[in-house]
């Protein structure tokens, strides 16, 4: 059953070394408060598991990142990741770039506790060159079909965002895409879930089918009012979607060395409540 | 009315999946998506279109516009699924195109440490592999057109003949749509041939946008163009906000 802890407990849980997973995809829900304050930790050397957004860029920019698994790294209504793109173009760190659906596979057979699941998705493409690793299974039937054999994205903490939990650790999703986020936490040693708002157990309301992340996978969970700031957060308080002006603040500024120590400085040298009154600030001050 | 260059895109992405009937048309870019809603609202009533996210909506909708009703819910998770299931025909963009369908949306230079990092594959692997799939280029040059592509994200003629008949059963490039022209892959090794040239455009402005030789059969007609009724819909309802135009100039 997942305790109460704060952000600063769940960051301190982890290791260097470590492979982590962090749910969300893209630009949408991710659990950004959380990977704030694994920007600011002492964490070094992590494998990043996720479907890429600004999530893998701060990590990246951050020097925290020594392999990347993922099938895309974007910010959505902005194409491509400034902070990922320029750590890719210094080799700076390692890829594992695996198709869409190979990912969601992989996710299904480490949520399932396989050691591989196989697809169609990856064959006859370059996901074969520059993973050497991949091997194909052929189908034991009459079809003898060659498939790719997915291995299991097995990851030692999963970190999601819900927009609703209770104070066991039950997360709820609002808007229409629950992403991979309960694959991600079934997939896991461990899952941290962070939640916009809390409520005791019992006060979940809403469809049944809404209730994405179970107790049961999760160790700990923590209330960050505006956590999933600044992408698409259904339930970003007073505003809908993404924050689209502070995305385009955080990725101009990343585009430019001088540009994003302004940034570094202002917005991510302090705690999660710093940020979220910087933010505010620069909300009130029209930018 | 005479139609604009972006018009002409928006019908001849529409042309794409003319023939489909009741399957999810799946698309990227501007042009594209306008092409599936407007094939959807005059001569292929069966297709499926979304929101632009996970809904799939009861009627095309316009271009930006919230999804209104709602016929099926299509997450992220349920759309990886649905590449496998085959009932889709997506239009994908493609950062560089090689004569046998490869495309590239990787990343430029090596892969090890490239000059640019793109996006990377997304699910191109799978769509080429698993469902009927064309491009759309909204800016034709030799820069995209290339002799051979760096990674290959999507998966073209030359890659699945070397995955032999079985694999490669359900690998179906229908065609390439640019700002210039429209091409398909029907010769006898899958390269790309010229299909039309949009009014207005030489062949020999085509080939020059080309960093390899396109097969060239015969006189080449010009696209169609939009009827009163395609330009309506484009104008007034799908697009009223004229953001083709941020895709295509004028």
């Amino acid at each position: 059953m997942g305790a109460r802890m704060s952000i600063e407990e769940i960051v301190g849980s982890l290791e260097s070394g470590m492979t982590i997973g962090i749910g969300g995809w893209g630009s949408r829900r991710k659990p950004m408060a959380l990977v704030r304050a694994v920007y600011r930790s002492a964490l070094t050397d992590l494998t990043i598991v996720s479907y890429g957004g600004p999530d893998v860029g701060l990590l990246c920019a951050a020097g925290k990142v020594r392999r990347v698994v993922a099938p895309f790294v974007t910010l959505d209504s902005i194409a491509l990741e400034p902070h990922f793109r320029a750590a890719r173009q210094r080799g700076a760190v390692e890829f594992t770039e695996y198709d869409e659906g190979m990912f969601m596979f992989g996710l299904l057979a480490a949520a399932h506790r396989l050691p591989f699941l196989p697809t169609r998705a990856g064959l006859g493409s370059d996901v074969m060159r520059v993973n050497p690793g991949l091997r194909t299974v052929r189908s034991p039937y009459e079809d003898q079909e060659e498939l790719v054999a997915v291995p299991a994205l097995t990851m030692d903490v999963a970190l999601v965002h819900m927009d609703v939990a209770d104070t066991r650790g039950n997360g709820r999703y609002l808007g229409p895409d629950p992403y991979m986020d309960d694959l991600f936490a079934k997939a896991a040693g461990r899952c941290f879930v962070s939640c916009e708002r809390m409520v005791e157990p019992g006060e979940l309301d809403g469809p049944p089918q809404t209730l994405l992340v179970s107790r049961m996978h999760v160790t700990g969970v923590v209330e960050t009012p505006g956590g999933g700031h600044f992408t698409d957060c259904h339930s970003n308080r007073g505003r809908q979607g993404r924050d689209e002006m502070f995305q385009q603040h955080y990725a101009a500024s990343a585009a430019d060395p001088e540009a994003w120590a302004v940034f570094a400085d202002r917005f991510l040298s302090g705690d999660e409540a710093a940020y979220q009154e910087t933010v505010q600030q620069w909300r009130e001050e029209g930018r | 009315m005479s139609a604009t260059r972006a018009e002409i895109c928006v019908v001849a992405c529409a042309e794409a999946w003319r023939g489909d009937g009741e399957i999810l048309a799946a698309a990227m870019g501007t042009c594209s998506i306008l092409g599936a809603r407007l094939a959807r609202l005059t001569f292929e009533p069966g297709l499926l279109t979304t929101d632009g996210g996970a809904l799939l909506t009861a009627e095309a909708v316009p271009f930006g516009a919230p999804a209104g009703a709602v016929e099926g819910w299509l997450p992220f998770r349920e759309h990886l699924w649905l590449v496998q299931n085959g009932r889709r025909h997506v239009m994908m963009g493609a950062s560089q195109i090689d004569r046998h369908g490869n495309t590239n949306i990787s990343a430029i230079g090596d892969w090890a440490q490239p000059k640019s990092q793109l996006l990377g594959v997304r699910g191109a692997p799978g769509n080429t592999i698993c469902n009927p799939t064309s491009y759309w280029i909204p800016k034709q040059s030799t820069r995209v057109f290339v002799p051979k592509v760096d990674v290959v994200s999507g998966v073209g003629h030359d890659r699945a003949a070397e995955l032999g008949p079985q694999a490669a059963r359900f690998h179906d490039l229908r065609r390439v749509v640019t700002d210039l022209a429209v091409f398909d892959f029907g010769t006898p090794d899958g390269s790309m041939r010229l299909v039309s040239v949009h009014p207005g455009v030489e062949v020999e402005q085509v080939q020059a946008a080309g960093g390899f030789d396109l097969v060239v059969e015969g006189d080449v007609p010009e696209t169609r163009q939009p009827t009163d009724e395609e330009l309506r819909l484009i104008r007034e309802v799908l697009d009223p906000k004229a953001l083709r135009y941020r895709e295509v100039k004028a």
